[in-house]
């Protein structure tokens, strides 16, 4: 891949591919979950073929979106745990969202509302994935109660549409930030972008001489 | 079933749009299933699987009549037997035929994602229209008699008709046909009702206080009814629910929560173009890249290059960042 010289690596290579997989995975399901979530959208069900496609491959794609899931949680939420930086952030995100960061709490390497966005994933998802198993007809038609059943069906239709509205969010930041969205398809950013977002994590990167995505770790050997 | 179209339909699953209405409205039937006439040959539940092509394999024996001990796929109707011990001390053998109870307000066919998977006649009959079944088991929720089964099969889900085939012809239902001792009886709603109370003033001037009608209002009425010698306790009958109504959840899914969430995901995107439209796009700018490059620069400044590295010196040095 080519990259202007001083480029630094945001999400490396397996990040990536396993970022792609969950979206892919998530845009599926929302096609065929809204499709039998709504008459209005029902017509989405005809990407799968058919109602009954939609029906039977919905929760296969599920179970692919939940362990892919699982690695993105495994890289992602050490740089993900709160500090009180955030709080600030958070406060301030009227500024953030007229475009001027100066002056507000310098980032690490994922801001307050990315956090926010990983967070709420890493809660809906796993709520989705159970609850979905209780309603799993094909294998779980009859393992619990109609009542048990009727709860679940209901706390995956609005769980799953809280993702939807926060994977809306998260694709609009994408969109609204640019260079984030090449953060994710080639991997890198230029040194102005980690600056203008992310000054934080860029600092530790240039204090340690790494190139990302994360600092790399000063020992005594490395430091002599 | 499959779908004949020789009924107006006044309901179908998971439409917004009103159904064809021009048709005058013709009568609501009704079976009524008088529990204190059935003497449980099953004669019903084979003609249910005579006229309906129904071949469930032979199942095995539980020290009971009933069987098989359940509603399944290929069974749509069902005798479910109780030994029910009176307050005398009497036992009194209650039979009830489980089947769908066709409701005036059916659980199934709200919760239905599926257009036109399940549909409602003007006659009152709740029909599965099978070409349209996607096998997702929300019926099966949305109903307040637990009576849908789903196929492992096909994936579909199955019920009794009301004979819905035969009723369009002017035939009553298979098993009310069947019946040997009349307890199974098809007609209008109100004849129904009418003879129901024939039957009820006979039954209390024998001695059963509590005979009733079984028409639950909390699902506006069923079109298949029961005459019980103890109305006022329906679940001895095999769990027939006292007070079914529709489940508040499923009121809430199917009421509130769909078009609060649309309106939701809607406001979400249109709010992200708005901002689009009014703030605009966060890009990098000349100066954050010198500022970048200012950083980047004096921290070579203050790195003595070892010599082993070849000028590449910043691995080296502690964690300290220079502001």
């Amino acid at each position: 891949m080519t990259r202007p010289p001083g480029a630094l690596t945001r999400n490396d290579t397996v990040t990536r591919i396993n970022h792609w997989i969950t979206a892919l995975c998530f845009i599926l399901l929302a096609i065929s979950g809204l499709s039998m979530f709504h008459p209005f959208l029902y017509w989405m069900s005809g990407l799968f073929g058919s109602g009954q496609w939609a029906r039977a491959a919905h929760p296969w794609i599920g179970i692919v979106l939940f362990i892919s899931f699982s690695g993105l949680i495994i890289q992602f939420w050490r740089d993900n745990l709160w500090n009180r930086d955030d709080v600030a952030w958070m406060k301030a995100i009227d500024r953030v969202l007229a475009n001027d960061e100066e002056d507000i709490p310098e980032v690490g390497r994922f801001n307050a509302g990315q956090k926010f966005v990983f967070w709420s994933m890493a809660l809906l998802i796993p709520v989705l994935l159970i609850t979905g198993l209780v309603m799993w007809e094909v294998y779980f038609g009859t393992a619990t109660s109609i009542p048990t059943q009727r709860a679940a069906l209901l706390i995956h239709s609005m769980a799953a549409i809280a993702a939807i509205i926060i994977w809306i969010v998260h694709v609009y930041a994408a969109i609204w930030v640019r260079g984030s969205m090449r953060a994710m398809t080639q991997g890198y950013v230029t040194p102005g972008w980690a600056w203008r977002h992310h000054r934080k994590w860029f600092r530790s990167l240039v204090a340690t001489g790494s190139n990302g995505p994360r600092p790399n770790v000063t020992t005594r050997e490395t430091r002599e | 079933m499959t779908n004949y179209q020789s009924q107006n339909y006044i309901r179908i699953s998971a439409t917004t749009i009103t159904p064809p209405a021009a048709r005058n409205r013709e009568a609501e039937m009704s079976k009524l299933i008088d529990v204190t006439r059935c003497i449980g040959c099953k004669a019903c539940q084979a003609a249910c699987m005579e006229w309906n092509n129904l071949r469930n394999p032979v199942g095995t024996f539980h020290g009971t009549l009933q069987n098989p001990m359940d509603l399944d796929p290929e069974t749509w109707t069902l005798m479910r037997f109780t030994e029910w011990e009176n307050d005398k001390g009497d036992l009194e053998w209650l039979i009830r035929k489980d089947g769908c109870m066709h409701c005036e307000d059916p659980g199934c066919l709200k919760a239905c994602p599926a257009p036109g998977a399940i549909v409602q006649y003007e006659n009152g009959i709740v029909d599965f229209i099978s070409e349209n079944c996607i096998g997702c088991g929300y019926c099966v929720k949305g109903c307040p008699f637990d009576i849908p089964r789903i196929s492992q099969v096909d994936h579909k889900s199955y019920k009794c008709t009301l004979c819905s085939d035969r009723v369009a012809v002017n035939l009553e239902p298979a098993c009310v046909k069947a019946c040997p001792t009349g307890a199974i009886l098809f007609g209008t709603k109100k004849n129904m009702t009418d003879w129901a109370g024939e039957r009820i003033e006979d039954l209390k001037s024998r001695g059963f206080e509590n005979a009733g009608l079984y028409d639950p209002p909390g699902v506006g009425g069923t079109h298949v009814m029961y005459v019980l010698h103890h109305a006022n306790t329906p679940t001895i009958y095999a769990g027939l629910p006292e007070n079914p109504t529709i489940s508040p959840t499923v009121e809430f899914w199917k009421g509130l929560i769909k078009p609060a969430a649309l309106i939701g995901v809607a406001a979400a995107a249109i709010a992200g173009f708005m901002h689009w439209v009014v703030a605009g796009p966060n890009e990098v700018q000349p100066e954050d890249e010198e500022a970048a490059e200012r950083l980047i620069e004096a921290k070579a400044a203050t790195t003595r290059p070892p010599p082993d590295t070849g000028g590449r010196p910043q691995r080296t040095e502690p964690v300290e960042p220079p502001v």
